[in-house]
């Protein structure tokens, strides 16, 4: 079935840039490449009389690490993050490299987005074939990419944030024995990234769901001579593996019935499937597992928070504007198959809704900066599903988007905030925690232009408008509002309950939601940038604003994240052109919506004002709570904080959430294979009773040989006798 | 008639091999071995007899003529063994063992 | 041929080469056991002329008989093992029970393979008065070449034994 659209060289699109859409993952494989083949090179070390290694105990460690030739890798991780050591000797190098692949793929993307924008209507995906990949009996599987709206929204955005991203992170990262290194996952990733958004089938995508989250193990764990970091970044792989296993279960059994795995393919015979049967919903349920792990959701979001340890750059890129998204993509990939599933999409929408209040919650009551964001990427994760579970992909793709701008604004900003906070503490010989929000403190003062874009970013949270998250909540909250009315959705019954009930509840969770987002974020930027600095009177001379290298993409990020509402404006809103982006997306994601939302894609004017209003109101209401109620003046710095108590000890906590799974899963299982598996079956069942008891039995046998061999003749007479009489004894019996 | 040479025949037969089993005596052993191809003889010469033709007193003259060189080759490698050990018991001739 | 005498001399010697034969495997002494073995073959060569090959009987007591036992009897008496040893050389009892059931379950063997298929009454002699034609003529023209071949292992046999039998190369 791919052939013949690929045949169709009659596609509006195939004499234009579209036709060089195979180069746009092999740009940054190229970069990955190059930097690859530098970061193999060593990097060299200060020698110990140098004035910047003194007093840090790390340091001398660190200096004998980078002497370690053999293991090249090894030169490039410190123990620790904060301090650099050695720059990388072709860090100049890699500095050029490492972005401009970015660049030149940005452009690429653009190029094509511009040739598509230029074609008028197009209905149909360009799929471009490359070569059969697995061709085996029925299954016939070719390499091959999918141009259409959807995911050149994704490859924007990859290409857009990561080029900014890369920018940023030749500041950041710039001084890191690891540099190039740095730059080459970081390349690979987009590399992999672009193929799980252009793949034409579920398998291609699979593959870059794979290497996007190797590419996250290898980067989370970038300084994996810290073995916290290493363990972290096993964690994200493991739990991620965990979904991946769904999303396989999902293919398999997509495959079996629908007999084909390309996205056009399975569009055409989803509705063989059957409206609402088990089948339909187990595999959408599946393909949900994969989105659980990839894109943090309860129960499997516990390795984003430890996915901190990595670099910011890489908290950024993948943890706030491109993997974690994959799962949302998928979503609204398939959407021809949700919607034969209101079962499925509502449970998406419910456990959705559920994650975002919970990590809403937690972190409400976290210290270090990048954790509070990390939750806060789980919580608008969880309204990317919300959208998209009730069947409003535009909504769900529009909050992506937005989303992408201001948490990665966000994230650069939280950056650069840790980074003069380590310049501050590295010059006085501090070894204070950089990331916690109680060192810090009224640093408005040294870094304005970072307030400022930071502000903006919160707003955009929170949901104020005119800034693009506003817009994003207000169309995913709208619509689910809408569907809990009339619709598919609102006639199902979901475990007994019926549909219109439970998307209400999701609505009004929501509303509590974003509540509670307007609340730790106005947190966050009270504590951090408001009020009295706390980080000590040696270091406030250090602290200042990050380079232009670093600030240059932030203020980037600001415009669009200012900006930005106006790709996708609700018809209640007509501040400008209505809907740009549900009209660009309507050729793919279109038919899936109307089928799950009928006519209720949006709700009734009047009704949408109220919404609108009732959101705004919320969102202020929480920043006036958390500037009333929070006092960034009685905060202690960490070292003299005191223990919290009661459920304010269990937000901080996390509820126990990891330590539950500890005690519940990991142990059980790291015990039941220590003992059992190693122990008992490959050590004594294995080695033991096969390998050993296998040369045993030979030696009994060569024994038992030996024996024959007496030198006695008579004995050989005997058994020249007896094998007589045993052949007489076969013709006789015969 | 034949039946009953081919009778006779096994019988000598089981004797030598008997003798083969129970003496240990090394020259005794030769014998029962001489006598176990009389017997072999006796039978070749009964079938000889019963299909007509003498084709098998041809085979009885080619036995009896390597029984006599195997004799001799034998008897001279128990002459030496008798110079190496003093005695042609078998007990004593394991240089075999391994 | 079937006559009752000839009948009764066949059964005669068939049974006294058995009892010979019994006789020389349980004889203690090296030279009374050869010739009982000798006794034997005189009762075979007999057999072997009741059944129409008179001159394989008589090559039979020429060579067997006459040849090889003698060189058994030579070799014994070079080793001077003429004597019935004290110690005698025959297995103990439970030896002699184990080959007996050899020996039996053996006989039986052959005897269930004999019985199947044989005469129990000759047919006519067809030549009475070629009696070493019909042996030689096959001898020298079907069996050439064994008989060529034979003659050189007798070749061999006789350098074999001298070389082996010959006393070391001591110290010229």
């Amino acid at each position: 079935m791919l052939q013949d659209l690929a045949a169709v060289d009659t596609h509006t699109l195939a004499a234009t840039a579209a036709r060089y859409v195979g180069l746009l993952p092999l740009i940054p494989l190229a970069g990955f490449l190059v930097n690859g083949a530098l970061s193999l090179i060593p990097a060299y070390t200060m020698g110990p009389g140098d004035p910047s290694a003194a007093g840090h105990d790390h340091d001398g460690a660190a200096a004998a690490h980078a002497h370690d030739v053999d293991h090249a890798e090894q030169s490039g991780a410190t123990g620790d993050d904060h301090h650099a050591v050695a720059r990388h000797p072709y860090a100049a190098v890699a500095s050029v490299v490492g972005p401009l692949v970015l660049v030149l793929s940005f452009a690429l993307a653009v190029a094509i987005w511009l040739a598509m924008a230029s074609a008028g209507e197009m209905n149909t995906p360009y799929v471009q074939r490359f070569f059969d990949w697995m061709v085996t009996g029925d299954l016939k599987i070719s390499w091959a990419f999918q141009v259409d709206q959807l995911s050149m929204i994704m490859v924007l955005v990859i290409t857009g944030v990561g080029m900014l991203i890369h920018i940023f992170s030749i500041g950041y990262m710039g001084d890191d024995p690891g540099y190039p290194r740095f730059f080459a996952y970081l390349n690979l990733f987009v590399a992999f990234m672009l193929v799980l958004v252009l793949g034409a089938s579920y398998p291609v995508m699979f593959v870059g769901w794979e290497g996007v989250g190797l590419c996250s193990y290898l980067l989370i764990g970038f300084w994996f001579s810290d073995k916290a970091n290493a363990d972290a970044g096993k964690k994200a792989f493991i739990v991620n593996r965990i979904g991946d296993v769904g999303f396989l279960l999902g293919m398999f059994l997509l495959f079996a019935n629908a007999g084909t795995l390309d996205f056009t393919g399975v569009a055409a015979s989803a509705s063989s499937l059957g409206y609402d049967s088990a089948l339909v919903t187990t595999i959408c349920l599946f393909f949900f597992l994969g989105c659980v792990g990839k894109s943090a959701q309860l129960p499997l979001y516990v390795w984003l928070p430890d996915a901190m340890a990595g670099p910011t750059p890489v908290s950024a890129l993948i943890h706030a504007a491109t993997m974690v998204t994959a799962g949302v993509y998928l979503i609204a990939r398939s959407g021809f198959l949700f919607a034969m599933s209101p079962t499925a999409c509502i449970t998406v929408a419910v456990v959705g809704t559920l994650t975002a209040l919970f990590a809403a919650t937690i972190g409400l009551k976290q210290w270090d900066i990048k954790k509070v964001l990390a939750y806060s990427t789980i919580s608008q994760l969880g309204y990317m599903f919300m959208g998209v579970g009730a069947g409003a992909y535009a909504a769900g793709m529009f909050h992506l988007v937005t989303h992408a701008f201001f948490k990665a604004l966000l994230f650069l900003g939280s950056g650069s905030v840790i980074f003069a906070m380590h310049r501050a503490y590295h010059h006085t010989g501090s070894h204070e925690d950089a990331q916690d929000m109680r060192n810090m403190g009224g640093l408005r003062k040294y870094m304005p232009i970072t307030f400022v874009l930071m502000w903006i970013a919160t707003l955009s949270i929170a949901g104020v408008p005119p800034f693009s998250g506003f817009f994003s909540k207000d169309g995913i909250l709208g619509a689910v509002f809408a569907r809990a009315q009339h619709g598919a959705l609102a006639d199902a019954t979901w475990l007994g309950m019926p549909g219109s009930a439970v998307l209400y509840v999701l609505y009004a969770l929501g509303l509590v939601t974003a509540f509670l987002t307007a609340i730790y974020m106005t947190r966050l930027m009270l504590y951090t940038f408001h009020g009295p600095n706390r980080t000590g009177d040696a270091e406030q001379a250090h602290l200042a604003e990050a380079p232009w290298s670093m600030t240059g993409p932030l203020v980037v990020l600001g415009v669009l994240s200012a900006a930005g509402g106006w790709l996708d404006l609700p018809a209640a809103l007509p501040l400008g052109p209505v809907g740009v982006l549900e009209k660009w997306l309507d050729p793919v994601v279109g038919a899936a919506t109307a089928a799950v939302a009928g006519t209720a894609t949006e709700a009734v004017t009047s009704t949408e004002y109220f919404l609108i209003g009732a959101a705004v109101v919320i969102a202020i209401l929480g920043i006036v709570v958390a500037v009333a109620r929070l006092k960034p003046a009685a905060l202690v710095p960490k070292r003299d904080a005191l223990p919290s108590h009661g459920f304010e000890h269990v937000l901080e906590e996390k509820y126990y959430v990891d330590e539950i799974y500890d005690d519940a899963i990991v142990h059980p299982l790291v015990s039941g294979s220590r003992n059992v598996l190693w122990t008992g079956i490959d050590r004594g069942i294995i080695d033991s009773l096969f390998v050993n008891g296998s040369a045993v039995l030979a030696r009994g046998f060569g024994w038992i040989g030996s024996q024959l061999q007496s030198g006695e003749t008579g004995a050989y007479a005997w058994a020249i006798a007896i094998g007589a009489l045993a052949v007489l004894g076969a013709f006789t019996f015969r | 008639m034949i039946s009953e040479a081919l009778f006779f025949s096994a019988v000598l037969f089981t004797i030598g091999v008997v003798g083969v089993l129970t003496r240990r005596n090394a020259i005794i052993i030769f014998m029962c071995v001489e006598l176990m191809l009389n017997a072999v003889n006796l039978s070749f010469i009964a079938l000889s007899r019963l299909h007509g033709s003498t084709n098998g007193q041809v085979f009885v003259l080619f036995v009896m003529t390597i029984a006599a060189a195997e004799a001799a080759v034998g008897l001279a490698i128990i002459i030496s063994i008798f110079r190496h050990h003093k005695s042609v018991d078998l007990r004593n001739i394991n240089l075999l063992k391994g | 041929m079937n006559t009752l005498v000839y009948t009764f001399h066949f059964y005669l010697f068939g049974l006294l080469a058995i009892a010979s034969a019994l006789a020389f495997v349980t004889r203690k002494s090296p030279v009374a056991a050869a010739l009982w073995l000798v006794n034997t073959m005189f009762c075979l060569s007999a057999l072997y002329v009741m059944l129409d090959a008179q001159f394989i009987g008589a090559v039979q007591v020429l060579v067997y008989a006459g040849a090889i036992m003698v060189v058994f009897l030579f070799v014994v008496m070079l080793l001077n093992l003429g004597q019935a040893s004290d110690i005698t050389d025959i297995r103990g009892l439970g030896g002699r029970l184990m080959a007996g059931l050899v020996g039996l379950a053996m006989l039986a063997e052959l005897f269930a393979l004999s019985r199947l298929h044989f005469p129990r009454l000759m047919g006519a002699m067809t030549d009475h008065a070629n009696i070493v034609n019909p042996v030689s003529g096959p001898l020298f023209q079907e069996y050439l070449l064994p008989f060529e071949v034979t003659s050189v292992v007798l070749l061999v046999a006789v350098v074999g034994a001298v070389v082996l039998a010959k006393r070391g190369d001591n110290v010229s």
